[in-house]
């Protein structure tokens, strides 16, 4: 607040020639050739010299223009956070993809961590055991949104080898993104599952968990937030995934 | 609501007040509040999925409660479905860092009903397997455990040559882990050509390795502060409880089926038994160090003196006939198609038959009632009667030697569970 009152009272003058006040920089689009030449700069790079359709060919090469969503969208599919979290034996290959042969810090997802709420990728490497699904249920509810999953190997996809009364595949208890086969998979086919994962995240990040399972309609609703604010705040505290594309 | 259940809830994780010594040893008034910690069962130092409830009084650790059971995957139950070559997969599942011991454990029972002669270049090709299978698992146990010590680059060094063991096994038998390349009978398959020179060029190589591995560890001050004297439980105690393996043989105590009962071969190579003095976690850890060492010597004894001959044994009621056969021996067909229906029917009677795992004494115990499949399978794992020590281990340390602790017990959650 103060800085801005600061700012307002001493109007920075513009290169262009006349003066702006702040008000008007935030409102009006700049043109290619306003991004482009810097007022210091005029009359010194030869790209301020230049004049219709060369102006033009100038800045589509060296400018791009993106959604903020596509942009989230590759930043976040970039930079997976993975939880620290193993079953069994397919957590040893799991960390085989962090060791030196099928580097993953080559893609950005070499931070694992340890919390779930710093994470948000859960690789389920291994079984799943009666016992322990509700734990991973609650591990999956702590991290927070947008988050995915991996399910890594047979056994939490299928129940694997064994299919006894033990096991419970990862499907009828959360919601997963990738499933990856294999008994154990080896780290390159987790590597692929993963790059899988960024790219459905780059080209669909509408497609949020719950349009995937069909889950709309699902959110848990939390007592007097949604009484107020209608479906909308309904929507938002049953945690969407990437983004409401329902318009909501 | 089940008994298990009713147990289970009636553990209280609030904290509680307990009256500790007399007045003199606090300024409180000898009231101290024990904190009761939920340790697991996602916690990246519990090496799996096992959960502890520890009671903490300060920073010293009052006494733990190990909960188990969250992998739980009924794999001595499946097996009683299975015929007895069936089983193997589920088996090598278990302990899966071990997996050629979990195989050789149960083809070595099998065995022993049936009474199989197992040829003697397939017992040779075994101990190549075992050994490096031993080795590749202490590396996942150095690695691991160095992080949770805090030497974060030990990670790397041991997964590199991890990476090694993994592509002779993948050459010896198409699989990286749980390669069911252990059969009743003998192996899958023979070593194919280039796998001599390839694990020369790996067992050249290892010492050098493990040597590198020792310059990082064993003069490091945080490591040795961590590893000395912390965890020390003696002798008597140790067999009290049942404990074998490394942790056994670190208190002093030279007990090694590899020496102590040797079976498949073992008393053809030369080794030593690494022994501890104390006890005490540095023990363990150099322990496990010089085994490998000694690892890498009888697999190199086994490369040299392999023995010509089959693979599997020839009694064709047992072992699949080679493919060749098929196409030209009647008697090939109905043996392979009964063996692949149904399988052999060993005698009734039991058998229990124990190997040296990288944790200790792995065994299995088959009950046969003459059918097909298996009346019982039971594994002796090691890691779930090792565990049983850790309270005596850790009780009164501090928490932060809890986790050396436990690291230097590497106790793999698969065989615990089972």
């Amino acid at each position: 607040m103060k800085r801005s009152a600061g700012r307002s009272a001493q109007p920075p003058s513009s290169g262009l020639g006349t003066t702006i006040d702040v008000e008007t920089l935030r409102v009006r689009e700049l043109s290619p050739r306003q991004l482009l030449r810097g007022g210091e700069l005029e009359g010194r790079t030869p790209a301020a010299q230049l004049e219709g359709a060369d102006l033009e060919r100038h800045v589509q090469e060296r400018v791009m223009t993106t959604t903020l969503d596509k942009a989230v969208a590759w930043a976040r599919s970039n930079s997976f956070f993975p939880a620290t979290f193993g079953l069994a034996c397919c957590a040893i290959e799991m960390m085989s993809i962090v060791a030196a042969r099928v580097d993953v810090a080559r893609f950005g997802y070499e931070a694992f961590r340890a919390s779930p709420r710093q994470a948000d990728l859960l690789i389920l490497s291994g079984r799943v055991s009666i016992k322990m699904a509700p734990i991973v249920r609650r591990i999956y509810d702590q991290m927070l949104e947008p988050k995915w999953a991996i399910s890594m190997g047979a056994c939490c996809s299928s129940m694997g080898v064994f299919n006894n009364y033990a096991l419970v595949p990862a499907d009828k208890f959360m919601p997963v993104d990738v499933h990856v086969p294999g008994c154990p998979p080896r780290p390159e086919a987790l590597m692929h599952g993963v790059l899988k994962l960024r790219k459905m995240v780059q080209d669909d990040p509408d497609m949020g968990w719950r349009d995937r399972y069909g889950a709309r309609g699902t959110e848990e609703v939390v007592p007097g937030a949604g009484a107020r604010h209608g479906a909308a705040a309904v929507d938002r505290a049953g945690g969407d995934s990437i983004g409401d594309s329902d318009g909501a | 609501m089940s008994e298990y259940r009713r147990r289970e809830q009636s553990i209280t994780l609030s904290p509680v007040e307990e009256q500790v010594g007399s007045g003199a040893d606090g300024p409180g008034g000898g009231t101290h509040e024990l904190l009761t910690l939920n340790f697991g069962p996602h916690h990246p130092a519990t090496h799996g999925v096992l959960r502890l409830l520890v009671t903490l009084q300060g920073e010293t650790v009052h006494d733990i409660k190990p909960i188990v059971g969250y992998v739980h995957t009924g794999i001595e139950k499946t097996a009683e479905d299975k015929s007895y070559w069936k089983v193997i997969p589920v088996i090598e599942r278990m302990d899966y860092l071990a997996y050629h011991f979990n195989a050789m454990a149960f083809c070595g029972a099998v065995e022993t009903l049936l009474e199989v002669e197992v040829p003697r270049r397939a017992q040779y090709l075994r101990v190549i397997q075992l050994e490096l299978n031993r080795i590749m698992s202490h590396l996942v146990w150095l690695g691991t455990s160095a992080l949770d010590l805090g030497a974060i680059s030990m990670f790397w060094y041991c997964f590199r040559e991890r990476e090694k063991i993994l592509d002779l096994f993948e050459m010896s038998t198409g699989a990286r882990m749980h390669t069911r390349y252990f059969q009743v009978g003998g192996v899958a398959e023979d070593i194919p050509p280039g796998f001599a020179e390839k694990l020369r060029g790996f067992l050249k190589e290892m010492p050098e390795r493990l040597d590198q591995y020792g310059a990082l560890l064993n003069r490091n001050e945080i490591v040795l502060q961590r590893l000395r004297g912390t965890g020390m439980l003696d002798v008597q105690t140790l067999l009290a409880l049942g404990v074998t393996g490394p942790l056994l043989r670190a208190a002093g105590n030279a007990w090694d089926l590899r020496k102590a009962d040797p079976r498949g071969s073992y008393d053809d190579f030369d080794f030593k038994i690494p022994v501890g003095t104390v006890g005490d976690n540095y023990d363990r850890f150099a322990c496990r160090l010089r085994e490998m060492y000694e690892s890498v010597k009888i697999a190199g004894q086994a490369l040299e003196g392999l023995p010509e001959g089959p693979h599997i044994t020839a009694d064709r009621k047992v072992a699949l006939p080679p493919r060749h056969e098929l196409a030209t021996s009647m008697e090939a067909l109905i043996h392979h198609f009964k063996l692949v229906t149904e399988g052999f029917r060993p005698p009734p009677g039991e058998v229990y038959f124990p190997v040296e795992s990288p944790r200790g004494e792995l065994g299995c115990f088959v009950v046969s009632d003459g059918s097909s499949k298996p009346a019982r399978v039971h594994m002796r794992d090691p890691s779930f009667v090792n565990l049983q020590a850790f309270s005596q281990m850790a009780e009164g340390g501090y928490i932060a030697d809890l986790i050396a602790t436990l690291a230097m017990l590497d106790p793999i959650l698969g065989g615990i569970d089972r």
